[in-house]
């Protein structure tokens, strides 16, 4: 049996690579642990949130499944940020544990070209620097042309609790446990990285009266930009909120010795989150702070569990007890699981092109947390990407690089390959430079040509699309073209506007703060009828053109850096006058342009100059 | 797509004339906001034009004006250069208006730099270059950083961990929103904090000291009583650098004597000409009117005689002077040494000969030490940086102005926010801070998150 494409991992980023390579009909083998277990989601239940949301409209626009999925298994959502900007509106959603993944198995399950198998891999086949396959825990030999690893936390997985560790996985799932030893052994630089995950909590054992309740929007929302919403609003599931308390933060406290992570263990390496520190980290952290939020969060309409978000510990299971039975509501609750660490193995991501093919073995790409990400959106856009990228080299393609003006998938895959990681990378909305047009509203527009182009998105969709661009212009056109005149000056008052002396273009009426669409089709100044997303778009535009501008120009100051290529076999040592900090970085990271040579940290402007003057004079570019 | 860039292209010294050279795209539109005519910008190319620089409407100087457009110029864009004729502070002042226009200062080597890459210089040059990048850089580095005065450094570190801090708030009202506990920034804080924010940037470029000394120069008040040689002293010094006395605004230019230029720093000599017309009486000495000079000098020199004893009125006058940068100089070396030097302060004595000449560089010397020329003026970049120090604080002010203009429009945060950050990284690059981290770095310190 030969395979085109092997994806390693049945998880977030394992699903979007596998879908993507065989829809575009490469024969490809999903090999995963469990699959049973295929697409859960083992720490929170959401998907989505500031800047992820965001990312899953890209993963939609580009043609990936995880907002389709998203938007069949809904408990919740909502639109956080509306008051606070346009550029950082995402969308949150509380998705069903149980039905997630089984509506993502489905939709692997139905793909024409794609095969499951159930088994751990420990090793690849690799010759001349080029993988060939993989090797199954059973000795097993598996031969394809392309290899994706998608292993998520799998590697020498060890789950921590208290003093004790266990070599497992998520789920209590087999680990791989020679597969991060191999890669090392064929020149990969391995890390050990670290993350938690809080308690949950029996439904019934609760008292929610001593809760607050936080509910969804009263306004539907879907992920993906084909479909239309398949929940009730009227049914959404709601969180409850709560705060910890003093004898909470008394229990932490006193018995901080046996956290794994405040001496436990004393063999802990492995790099934890910073944005996700544990709550006896917080406790230590932000002394002052009395209380602490909590969230409890629904799993699932199919089980009664009840995710503890802002509670995760490495505390002993006794300890435990004692800390979830001091916060309010929760004095008599039962915990189902226990809070837990996991520490686990990953790759050094700078090793990685920006394609998410290794520098190193040729036709080996590698996606999601074993790259140094965390969080199911992150793992799942790489995922694509590599799918997407995995595809293109099969077919002697250029492949699909994002760049950072482009998607926050740009963002995250440049970071991830130009910076490294300190610890697991979480997408935030201020690493995004250009984010005024890395927008949740027009992430079609930014990117549906390229799913196009790469054959994820057909015809009719993209036939949408242009339809959508093109009212969009023309309604541009239209309210640059319409004036008004004084006679409409009782309405501007009414509106709370000042009056205008001459004619007045509907465009720039629009630019007052005070002025909206609707206000002037209430008042009858404009009769065009528009989808509400055009007219968004339009009255987006019009209003911040200014801010929106200047992030444009700004965005082309880095693609004419972005343009200025940097030949593969450039050879830093000949480059006399560059400073040995810069040649050692540049010959680490190799970046494939001067945009992203000047992000490496220990380059410094100088050294661009000599660089772009070498590149001048040895290759005229 | 090259930004525009500008710098003063001649040795900056005591040259008539400087030249300011700007390169680029935006190079004709940024000097023609700039002048009075505002007709820059329709010359044929290779023409030159007189026009004045303006500040809005104030006259900075009176120029000529060269216009050269791509593709037949040095760097194969358009180049315009403007003479000016003001002198050191006026040429400063001009450079320091186009950078707050839109140019940005030239790195060192820059111009040949772009000349190279736009295909006019050809490749045999190009080892020389990369050389003079190098060796420049890292002098040019440590300008940036350290001729901001430590105290001014201080403050712009100090506001800079203002605007994170709110920065960082408004970051997290956007990444955890779900986060109730943590106050939100409205547009009502963020009003009060730039406001005081404003303040500050606006203390600091009226305040800033190397601002100061390089827009204006140090003012030196000669002291002493009358025939200790204040006269011949000045003379010296002025002879010795054949001194130009222009009109500059802005310094006590009634009292101004003359200027003279120490490794192109400005030494206004204030000196004590009231006194000299009131030397019949002894006793009054002026004193009472030298305190007027001392206070609005930099530098005070208290002439003494070597041939002579210490007065009462010496004392007197270094009482006065004990709290402000002083040098006491004693003259007539030349003369048998009469005076007794234990009630002074050893450090600060310099001998000199009025009449000989000589021990005027030892003069010059301690007055370099005395204001750190080193940091501040290893080299003509001097100018160039401290008018990028000046430009930046203003861009700040510009941003932080549009801040206010959106706060009115009521406009949502995250448009807000982008000036503010605009204003962080400003302020980053004065001092040379401009690690990109920072604010994620931040985000995580001041607030508590996690799940």
């Amino acid at each position: 049996m030969e395979f085109e494409v092997i994806v390693v991992g049945g998880g977030h980023a394992g699903c979007e690579a596998a879908l993507a390579t065989a829809k575009k009909n490469h024969k490809t083998l999903l090999v995963t642990g469990r699959i049973e277990n295929i697409a859960t989601m083992p720490c929170n239940p959401s998907i989505g949130g500031s800047a992820k949301g965001i990312v899953v409209r890209e993963i939609d626009a580009l043609g990936g499944m995880m907002g389709k999925v998203a938007d069949k298994s809904l408990l919740q959502i909502k639109m956080l940020n509306y008051a606070k900007g346009p550029a950082v509106r995402a969308l949150r959603a509380q998705a069903d544990k149980i039905t997630y993944p089984q509506n993502m198995l489905k939709v692997l399950q139905s793909q024409k070209n794609l095969e499951i198998k159930e088994a751990i891999v420990e090793d690849l086949i690799i010759e001349n620097n080029k993988v060939k396959g993989v090797i199954l825990e059973n000795g097993e030999k598996i031969v394809s042309k392309i290899v994706i690893l998608t292993t998520g936390t799998y590697l020498k997985s060890d789950i921590l609790i208290g003093d004790t560790r266990t070599r497992e996985g998520p789920h209590g799932e087999k680990p791989s446990n020679y597969l991060s030893d191999n890669l090392k052994k064929y020149g990969f630089k391995i890390i050990r990285l670290k993350t938690g995950t809080p308690q949950r909590i029996a439904k019934d054992s609760i008292d929610f009266s001593k809760t607050k309740i936080e509910e969804g929007d009263k306004v539907y929302h879907t992920f993906s930009f084909d479909d239309q919403p398949s929940y009730n609003i009227e049914d959404q599931i709601p969180c409850h909120l709560i705060y910890t308390t003093s004898e909470t933060h008394k229990i932490i406290l006193e018995n901080l010795n046996k956290s794994s992570m405040y001496g436990g263990l004393d063999d802990i390496t492995g790099i934890g989150p910073r944005y996700c520190p544990s709550i006896e980290d917080k406790i230590v952290r932000f002394k002052d702070k009395e209380k602490h939020q909590l969230f409890l969060e629904p799993e699932s309409l199919y089980y009664d569990d009840i995710y503890l978000q802002g509670f995760s510990t490495s505390m002993p299971k006794d300890v435990q007890e004692q800390m979830v039975h001091s916060l309010p509501g929760l004095e008599n609750a039962i915990i189902n699981k226990y809070a837990y660490a996991i520490e686990y193995d990953a790759i050094y991501p700078t090793q990685l092109k920006r394609s998410l093919e290794t520098k190193i073995i040729e036709n080996l790409f590698t996606a999601g947390q074993i790259n140094g990400t965390s969080g199911y959106e992150e793992a799942a856009c790489q995922g694509l990407i590599a799918g997407i990228n995995a595809s293109l080299k099969l077919e002697n393609k250029e492949p699909l690089i994002l760049k950072r003006n482009e998607a926050y998938i740009g963002v995250l895959i440049d970071d991830l390959v130009t910076k490294g990681v300190r610890d697991p990378y979480r997408l935030l909305t201020s690493r995004a430079e250009y984010r005024l047009l890395l927008r949740h509203d027009n992430a079609d527009l930014r990117l549906r040509e390229y799913g196009y182009q790469v054959g994820l998105i057909d015809n009719d969709k993209y036939q949408k699309l242009l339809d959508k661009k093109e009212k969009i212009n023309e309604l541009l056109n239209k309210l640059k073209m319409v004036k008004i005149t004084p006679n409409s000056n009782d309405i501007l008052e009414k509106l709370g506007s000042t009056p205008i002396k001459d004619g007045y273009s509907i465009y720039d009426l629009l630019k007052r703060p005070e002025i909206t669409y609707e206000k002037l089709l209430a008042n009858n100044i404009i009769d065009f009828k528009y989808d509400i997303d055009i007219i968004e778009q339009v009255e987006l535009n019009i209003k911040y053109e200014g801010y929106i501008k200047k992030a444009e120009k700004e965005a082309e100051k880095l693609i004419s850096l972005e343009n200025k290529k940097i030949p593969e076999n450039i050879d830093y040592n000949n480059i006399v006058n560059l400073a040995s900090e810069a040649k050692q970085k540049l010959s680490e990271i190799r970046p494939t342009s001067i945009g992203q040579a000047i992000r490496i940290s220990g380059v410094n402007p100088a050294d661009i100059s000599i660089l772009s003057i070498y590149l001048k004079k040895e290759y005229n570019k | 797509m090259n930004d525009t860039i500008a710098a003063i292209s001649t040795a900056l010294g005591v040259g008539a004339i400087s030249i300011i050279r700007i390169s680029g795209d935006e190079a004709v539109n940024i000097v023609n906001k700039i002048t009075k005519s505002k007709k820059i910008d329709k010359s044929s190319t290779h023409t030159i034009h007189y026009d004045f620089i303006v500040d809005n409407d104030k006259i900075i100087d009176e120029v000529l004006i060269s216009v050269m457009l791509a593709p037949k110029t040095f760097t194969k864009e358009d180049i315009v250069e403007i003479n000016c004729h003001g002198g050191i502070a006026t040429t400063n002042k001009v450079l320091e208006l186009l950078l707050t226009n839109g140019c940005r200062l030239a790195e060192p080597g820059e111009f040949t730099k772009r000349a190279f890459l736009n295909g006019r210089i050809d490749l045999i040059e190009a080892e020389g270059i990369m050389d003079l990048i190098n060796s420049k850089t890292e002098t040019s580095r440590n300008l940036a950083i350290n001729q901001v005065s430590g105290r001014t450094s201080n403050l712009i570190k100090d506001l800079r961990q203002q605007i994170i801090e709110i920065l960082a708030n408004i970051e997290v009202n956007i990444d955890y929103p779900e986060y109730e506990d943590i106050e939100e920034m409205t547009n009502q804080m963020l009003s009060e904090r730039i406001s005081s924010i404003e303040n500050k940037i606006k203390d600091i470029l009226n305040k800033s000291e190397n601002g100061k000394i390089v827009k204006e120069g140090i003012n030196v008040a000669l002291i002493g009583r009358p025939n200790v040689g204040k006269s011949s002293l000045l003379n010296c010094l002025l002879e010795q650098d054949k001194a130009i006395v222009t009109d500059i605004a802005g310094t006590t230019r009634d009292f101004v004597e003359g200027i003279i230029i120490i490794d192109g720093i400005i030494l206004n000599i204030i000196d004590t000409a009231g006194i000299r017309q009131t030397n019949d009486i002894v006793e009054s000495i002026g004193v009472n009117k030298s305190i007027d000079l001392i206070d609005k000098s930099d530098l005070v020199i208290l002439l003494l005689n070597n041939n002579e004893e210490i007065t009462e009125e010496d004392i007197e006058l270094l009482e006065k002077i004990k709290d402000k940068n002083y040098i006491t100089v004693i003259n007539k070396n030349d003369l048998e040494s009469h005076i007794n030097i234990e009630k002074l302060d050893k450090d600060k004595i310099i001998y000199i000969s009025a009449l000989n000449n000589s021990g005027i560089d030892k003069l010059k010397e301690k007055i370099k030490e005395i204001f750190n020329f080193d940091k501040i003026t290893t080299s003509d970049l001097t100018y160039l940086t401290n008018a990028r120090s000046l430009s930046l604080l203003r861009q700040s002010l510009n941003s932080l102005n549009d801040i206010k203009i959106g706060l009115k429009n009521n406009l949502p945060i995250d448009m807000l926010e982008i000036d503010l950050k605009n204003i962080w990284e400003l302020l980053g690059s004065i001092i040379g801070e401009t690690y990109e981290d920072e604010l994620i770095d931040q985000l995580f310190s001041q607030f508590c998150l996690g799940k």
